[in-house]
């Protein structure tokens, strides 16, 4: 047993510990904690909104503020919260799956949480600096560079900083998983979520240097007096509306892929079935991310691009529903004739089948473009990507939280509490977005702070608003499961779930260098392979041997400070020169410890074969 | 005992190999010249530039395949992933290019 985890430290040790951590299991537990932060923020936002619209003409919050509250809704909850989960999972679970020891740049892993991270205060900081960005979460020029006051300047320095980070990490999974594989781990023997890791890292690789240029572009016309997007200087807005949704499309994609590997996993395991055509489950990820980037402008129908243009974007849409649909009948398939368990990962599972597939469905009708008319910019399309956001990407990371969270933190979540949670949760969001198919299609505009009496949509937004509320007391009961489990739940075994990958085959929660022994792979599903035809246990690949592991830093913590205190400056020298002061300085902290990292070698260290024997389970 | 006798094979089958990569460096090292070469005459001579130009992008793309490929080992095995990402970045700029050449600027 470990004795670190039964030892009671001191907080302050701790919280040193996870300040210059570079371990990915700690990372990735950091990365769940601030996007769980985040997710609350945004569901409070979210909650705020539905407030607002819940009856005819109401003045709950002034329509500036509202307008503060969509934009600030949506990124947090793309950006802040959706991101850094999956960020987070994959950073738990993928190297655990490879047999991997760490991720292959641990120091670049801890700085890309960092920068997330300080990103996404630095953009919550707007609330009190006067005022939150307030030009939608898509920024649209000309709105955005008119926008008044500081609220998009943190919106353009918030997003850079975290997607910065998010472009590190995209490119660490990349590397480990092509160099860090455990032996016998060949390519098509990798479990799912290790795939949509990878294919979802090559999505990030591509798609954020698009946002990183529009947002460069935005500020320098912000900040800096040129003119990329104003029209009056021979600029051209459209620009923004395509490098965003350049990166925006993919983006999608990068929240949507990694919670197929989720489902990919989970039902196999309660199915007692080996996945439903596992090379076409490769095959259509990878044909999702190669149509992914040449459907941007289905956003764009309107825009007046022209028949020919909006035409090709229509088909590219329509044709993802090919590799989608082949996804859903694999994970039918998968069930189909096995044992299955139903809990509350299964739960979240098979609603998300259903779900999902009514967002798929809405669209392939908003990506016929003739129709795109009728349905652009109503609450048709907020139920559309609500469906596929939440009934995708939400019910994945309850699942893969349910699925996950014994080899995590080494103790089950309560079943009980998981199932209510589901349940409200489940009716909840059906009540709060499947009404608003209809509330669009009868002509309700999306973003607006007030809807009027008696033209039909009164009883729609108060059914909305209470399936807002159902959602709510889902999210409240599972945070009171989450407490209730550290403090009381079951302990959890080392493969609770009688699984299939490796992730299974070490203690719960794992030991800080993972795999004590590389294990040896010998076929897809390798745990699964070891119980049904060896003794259950993986065989080790190499002998007990010294094993190196890298040494913990500081240093990403203060480098992102000093992009923080610089972002600062960026934001605030528009109105007086003095804070070029700040910009120098931050910039300098930054600078200088990129050269300290450069220039002083660490080696790490290596724990002693002596004390591996120790630890004998 | 066996692999003791079979080193020198080895070793000879392994310098043949070395022997024939060199080649193909110097090969590929004297193409990018001669292109360069083309190129600067073809600027030189002052030859119309409607036809300059496409030759010296065609001159340029053949020569970054040559890069890649042989200067940078991509042919060699164990390169699909570098490849397959390297031809993913490229397909995604050709689209924005196209994009932004044919619906925003045209």
């Amino acid at each position: 047993m470990s004795n670190a985890a039964t030892q009671k430290r001191a907080f302050s040790a701790v919280l040193w510990d996870y300040l210059t951590t570079v371990d990915h299991k700690k990372v990735g537990i950091l990365y769940l904690m601030g996007g769980g932060f985040f997710f609350l923020l945004g569901g409070l936002e979210a909650l705020i909104i539905r407030i607002q619209l819940i009856k005819p003409e109401n003045d709950f919050i002034t329509a500036g503020l509202y307008n503060e509250m969509i934009t600030m809704h949506g990124t947090t909850m793309i950006f802040l919260a959706a991101t850094p989960l999956l960020f987070g999972l994959m950073n738990y679970i993928m190297p655990l799956q490879i047999g991997a020891r760490d991720v292959a740049f641990p120091f670049l892993n801890a700085l890309g949480f960092w920068l997330f991270f300080s990103g996404g205060i630095l953009l919550n900081c707007s609330w009190f600096l006067g005022g939150a960005p307030d030009a939608g979460w898509t920024a649209y020029a000309p709105l955005s560079i008119q926008s008044p006051g500081h609220g998009t300047d943190f919106y353009v320095m918030g997003l850079q900083l975290s997607g910065a980070g998010t472009l590190m990490s995209g490119i660490n999974f990349l590397v480990t998983i092509v160099a860090m594989r455990a032996p016998g781990m060949t390519y098509m023997r990798m479990p799912l979520f290790t795939w949509t890791t990878f294919v979802t890292s090559v999505l990030t690789l591509f798609a954020f240097p698009a946002l990183t240029v529009g947002l460069f572009l935005l500020m320098f016309d912000r900040m800096f007096g040129s003119a990329f997007f104003d029209v009056a200087l021979g600029g051209n807005s459209v620009i923004w509306q395509h490098l965003f949704w350049i990166f925006g499309h993919p983006e999608v994609y990068i929240l949507i892929l990694p919670v197929f590997g989720v489902f990919s996993e989970v039902l196999p395991t309660f199915s007692k079935k080996r996945l439903f055509g596992y090379s076409a489950m490769v095959f259509a990820t990878f044909l999702i991310a190669f149509l992914g980037f040449m459907v941007w402008a289905h956003h764009m129908f309107t825009v007046g691009l022209g028949p020919v243009a909006n035409s090709i974007f229509a088909v590219a849409t329509m044709a993802i529903a090919v590799p989608t649909g082949i996804k859903i009948f694999n994970w039918l398939f998968t069930m189909w004739g096995g044992s299955i368990v139903i809990n509350s990962a299964m739960l979240w599972a098979l609603a998300f089948i259903p779900s999902f597939t009514i967002g798929g469905m809405t669209g392939v009708m908003l990506g016929s473009n003739v129709a795109d008319y009728q349905y652009h910019d109503s609450y048709f399309v907020v139920a559309h990507f609500h469906y596929v956001i939440v009934g995708g990407v939400v019910f994945g990371l309850f699942a893969a939280c349910h699925y996950w969270w014994p080899k995590m933190f080494g103790r089950i979540l309560h079943e009980g509490m998981g199932k209510l949670a589901f349940w409200t949760f489940f009716i909840g969001f059906h009540l709060t977005f499947f009404i608003q198919h209809f509330l669009g299609l009868m002509g309700m505009p999306r973003r607006y702070w007030v809807f009027l009496e008696n033209q039909g949509l009164d009883t729609g937004n108060l059914i909305s608003t209470i399936g807002a509320f159902f959602m709510t007391i889902g999210t409240i009961v599972f945070l009171i499961n989450i407490v209730y489990t550290a403090v009381k739940g079951e302990k959890a075994p080392a493969d609770p779930w009688d699984a299939r990958t490796l992730e299974w085959t070490i203690p719960s929660p794992p030991p800080f260098y993972n795999f004590k022994q590389m294990p040896l792979v010998r076929g897809l599903d390798p745990l699964w392979i070891e119980k049904t035809e060896g003794n259950g246990k993986m065989t080790p690949a190499e002998p007990l041997d010294e094993i190196h592991m890298p040494n913990g830093s500081i240093l990403p913590l203060i480098m992102t400070a000093g992009f923080f205190i610089a972002s600062f400056g960026f934001i605030y020298q528009t109105d007086h020169k003095a804070w070029l002061i700040a910009l120098y300085a931050g910039m300098a902290i930054a600078i200088g410890c990129m050269v300290i990292r450069s220039l002083k070698d660490d080696l790490g260290f290596h724990i002693s074969k002596e004390e591996l024997e120790r630890e004998a389970d | 005992m066996t692999e003791n006798t079979s080193t020198n094979k080895i070793n000879s089958y392994q310098k043949e190999k070395n022997r024939e990569e060199m080649r193909k460096q110097i090969i590929t090292f004297a193409l990018m010249i001669f292109f360069t070469m083309i190129a600067f005459f073809a600027v030189a001579m002052g030859i119309s530039s409607m036809f300059v130009i496409p030759l010296i992008l065609i001159l340029a793309i053949v020569q970054v395949g040559f890069q890649f490929y042989y200067f940078m080992h991509m042919k060699d095995k164990g390169h699909e992933f570098p490849a397959l990402l390297i031809f993913g970045g490229i397909w995604v700029t050709f689209l924005v290019g196209v994009t932004f050449v044919t619906i925003i600027w045209w």
